[in-house]
């Protein structure tokens, strides 16, 4: 009896796993790269990482510009590789670069920039990473080109590449 | 031509197998003494048909016959030779040929060994063993069909993607297959053991070569891998818990749970329905690996071409190979021998229990951090990711008692023994170990609360494997195996805290000072291989005194167009020296980093020696 019990869970819980994932695979895409229609979320607030004041990303937003939002951690071995890219984006092309510090620990995140230069005009500390998953991030490192209207008009997902690095360089120079 | 030999000897494949299916389950019931004649030709053909279509595609791709739809998609008249044989698997549908190939070999391999089995045993494993074989052949003829056709015929393939033009890559896959597709074996001769009432010692001896071979295979295989995304994507990590890694990892952690407790089962008689249920996970899980990966469903840096379609098919299949043995196994539970043994509380069996434990809260670790996204946003539409910092605080801390039970475990006796052992030796190899781990720590001025215990734990089983080794009556690959772990451990923690790095922008004949090393910048060439151009740079670094020449590459393939570094790694047997250089302003500049990573090389060292513990035991190298 107690077995038959066990063995009706069982199955429960199986076909339950099954219909959850033929469901995920019918999600249209589980993850959209196309551009966002809708503006930027204006009440995501956080800690700057230096001074520890509470800032709205979008007041760290230029009006006018295209800006870039970058999603790192110290932690995160693609972030180093593409760090570079974000270095001179900021320093050659001067766009501005705000970096998104996701589920990090301070000391670690404010080696790393000493380390390996610091390319943002401000970092915002996402520590709990609840404010990048509202942004739509999925992972590290994400890079978000956001147009003058406030709105998300190309993510990059994973590492910057060459490629991603032109295709940024183009768009700013429209 | 090709394409219709190929396509037609996997129709005939299907046959066989359909065939099989019927024949076995007649035989069942009515035995008919020459069985062995039917089933060894049926099987010969079978694997004869796989072994054809599966050469007949490779051969397509070194012909670079781009009549066929998956060499025109995946290579290049102009790519070498080495690389088109490796594109026949490089792909998604070459890959599940070579999985069929590898199925088909294996049964053959086992029908051939099983000779001194028992005959229903054998006819129900391979019964199981052609239910897989079906599926696996309909998902390739239907959704899958590597012999497609494509007219008009075009002159160039579309090209290999250049990041997987990798010796490690290109025997990565297959002997991760190998690994996944032993746990078939393993499951349906557990199933088949479970009807005829034959899980036993003698059942275990005979199925544990298919599972030493499994785990050898999947062990080198995630190490390939993993020496691949250390050298190829140039990010200096060599494990980034990324989804597709995790599910290579998920079956290894039940195969290791499942090596450990097929050896209580067969010198002690025990642990009957654990092993069958730790056989019948592991298989599904390998499966799950393939779902995951294949289906799209999961968002990750590997991206593979993925349509919903297979996705469906996959796990439709694997539902009914998974409800299939559990049926069986709830069904056929009074078939488990009552050769109740007494166990004490301190005994290897204990151990072993502990060390399947610890596997298991690994393996939910890694499950839950790989599926709890998926289910997530489908239940709730939320996105969240699981990175490296999960994985990390779930499983270091474990780590500490792991290693401990390790390093006491194999030194207990079977049945009982006295309250843990603890003698003068290792009491000192305690002392020893946290006086160097304090040491080490204190010296590098790392704070992590787990570094010294963590230290201290694997130079304990480091210490207690070494004099394990004077001993006579422990054996010998186990030894070797967890002497290969205790390395592993070291090697991973000494990397960790003393690694260090360096990022500049530098032109030629630039000259850097940092970390009492000077880098200068000497050169830069541009060459040509056969498809690709390349920028060599040239960097002397100054190590007080010691020279180091790199000559790290920025490749330019033109099918497809893509740009990629290649980093330069000079290994040594203390520590590896990592240069990558990339292209960032056009006015000369580059961006290079260098990078000293102590004692990598002891990592991929580590885990063969894990590794060839397991060959010590396949071939008996204990019992001389």
């Amino acid at each position: 009896m107690k077995n038959n019990k066990i063995f009706y869970f069982i199955v429960i819980l199986i076909v339950a796993i099954f219909i959850v994932l033929l469901l995920g695979l019918k999600e249209e895409k589980n993850y959209s790269l196309q551009p966002e229609t809708k503006k930027l979320n204006n009440s995501i607030l956080l800690k700057e990482l230096y001074s520890g004041k509470n800032i709205f990303l979008n007041d760290l937003l230029l009006e006018n510009e295209i800006n870039l939002i970058n999603i790192w951690a110290s932690w995160c071995s693609p972030c180093k590789a593409e760090h570079p890219y974000l270095i001179n984006l900021n320093e050659r092309f001067g766009i501005n670069l705000i970096g998104i510090n996701y589920k990090d620990n301070l000391d670690n995140s404010k080696k790393f920039l000493s380390d390996l230069g610091n390319p943002y005009d401000e970092v915002l500390v996402d520590s709990d990473g609840t404010k990048s998953i509202e942004l739509g991030a999925i992972g590290v490192p994400e890079t978000y080109l956001i147009n003058n209207e406030n709105k998300i008009i190309k993510k990059f997902v994973g590492p910057l590449d060459q490629d991603d690095y032109e295709d940024i360089i183009s768009l700013i120079k429209k | 031509m090709i394409n219709q030999i190929g396509a037609y000897s996997l129709y005939i494949c299907l046959f066989a197998s359909v065939y099989l299916i019927f024949k076995s389950y007649i035989s069942l019931k009515n035995f008919d003494k020459k069985f062995y004649q039917t089933f060894f030709a049926t099987l010969s053909v079978q694997l004869f048909m796989t072994i054809l279509s599966f050469f007949t595609l490779v051969f397509a791709f070194v012909f670079s016959d781009f009549s066929n739809i998956t060499v025109f998609n995946n290579s290049h008249t102009l790519k070498p030779l080495f690389y088109k044989i490796s594109g026949t698997w490089g792909n998604h549908e070459g890959s599940l040929l070579l999985w069929l190939l590898v199925l088909t070999f294996f049964l053959f391999i086992f029908f051939v060994t099983s000779k001194k089995m028992n005959v229903r045993y054998r006819i129900l494993t391979i019964l199981f063993q052609e239910i897989i074989i079906l599926g696996f052949l309909l998902f390739i003829l239907f959704t899958s069909n590597p012999f497609l056709n494509i007219l008009p015929i075009p002159d160039e393939g579309l090209g290999l993607n250049p990041i997987l033009q990798d010796p490690a890559l290109a025997i990565h896959p297959p002997l991760l297959y190998v690994g996944y597709v032993g746990t078939s074996i393993i499951f349906s001769a557990s199933l088949a053991a479970l009807i005829t009432k034959t899980v036993d010692n003698v059942w275990a001896s005979h199925i544990k070569n298919w599972i030493l071979i499994s785990w050898i295979f999947l062990s080198v295989g995630i190490l390939l891998g993993s020496i691949w995304a250390y050298y190829e994507l140039g990010w200096g990590g060599f494990w980034f818990w990324d989804p597709v890694e995790n599910v290579s990892l998920m079956p290894w952690f039940c195969l290791t749970a499942l090596l450990h407790s097929i050896i209580v089962l067969k010198n002690r008689n025990v642990f009957h329905s654990w092993t069958v249920i730790l056989s019948i996970t592991t298989f599904s899980l390998s499966m799950s690996g393939t779902f995951l990966v294949r289906s799209g469903i999961l968002n990750s840096i590997h991206t593979f071409a993925n349509d919903p379609s297979r996705g469906v098919f996959i796990l439709t299949f694997l539902l009914f190979l998974v409800l299939l043995a559990v049926f069986i196994f709830f069904f056929n539970q009074k078939n488990f021998p009552d050769t109740y043994q007494r166990s004490f509380l301190v005994s290897r069996e204990t151990s072993i229990l502990i060390n399947n434990w610890f596997m298991m809260f690994f393996l939910s670790v890694v499950l839950v951090g790989t599926a709890y996204p998926i289910f997530l946003e489908v239940i709730n539409d939320a996105k969240i990711s699981v990175g490296p910092p999960f994985y990390h605080k779930l499983i270091v801390p474990f780590l500490i008692p792991f290693l401990f039970f390790m390093a006491l475990g194999p030194n207990i006796k079977w049945i009982k023994d006295k309250i843990i052992k603890l003698n003068i030796s290792q009491i000192i190899f305690l002392i020893l170990s946290f006086v160097i781990s304090f040491f080490i720590v204190f010296n590098t001025n790392t704070n992590y609360l787990f570094s010294t215990l963590l230290f201290t734990f694997s130079f304990y089983l480091f210490f207690n494997v070494i004099n394990s080794f004077q001993k006579k009556n422990s054996n010998l690959s186990q030894k070797v195996s967890h002497l290969g772990f205790s390395i592993f451990m070291l090697s991973i923690l000494f990397n960790g805290i003393l690694s260090k790095e360096n990022s500049a922008n530098m032109k030629v004949g630039d000259e850097i000072n940092f970390l009492n090393k000077k880098l200068i910048f000497e050169n830069v060439k541009v060459e040509s291989d056969s498809n690709f151009k390349k920028l060599v740079g040239e960097f002397k670094l100054n190590d007080n005194g010691k020279i180091i020449h790199f000559k790290p590459e920025i490749r330019v393939y033109s099918h497809p167009e893509t740009i990629t570094s290649e980093a330069d790694i000079s290994s040594t047997l203390f520590s590896d020296n990592f240069l990558v250089f990339s292209l960032i302003k056009n006015d000369g500049f580059f961006n290079v980093r260098y990078q000293h990573k102590p004692l990598m090389i002891w990592i991929w060292i580590s885990v063969l020696l894990m590794s060839l513990g397991g060959v010590f035991s396949f071939f008996k190298l204990n019992e001389k």
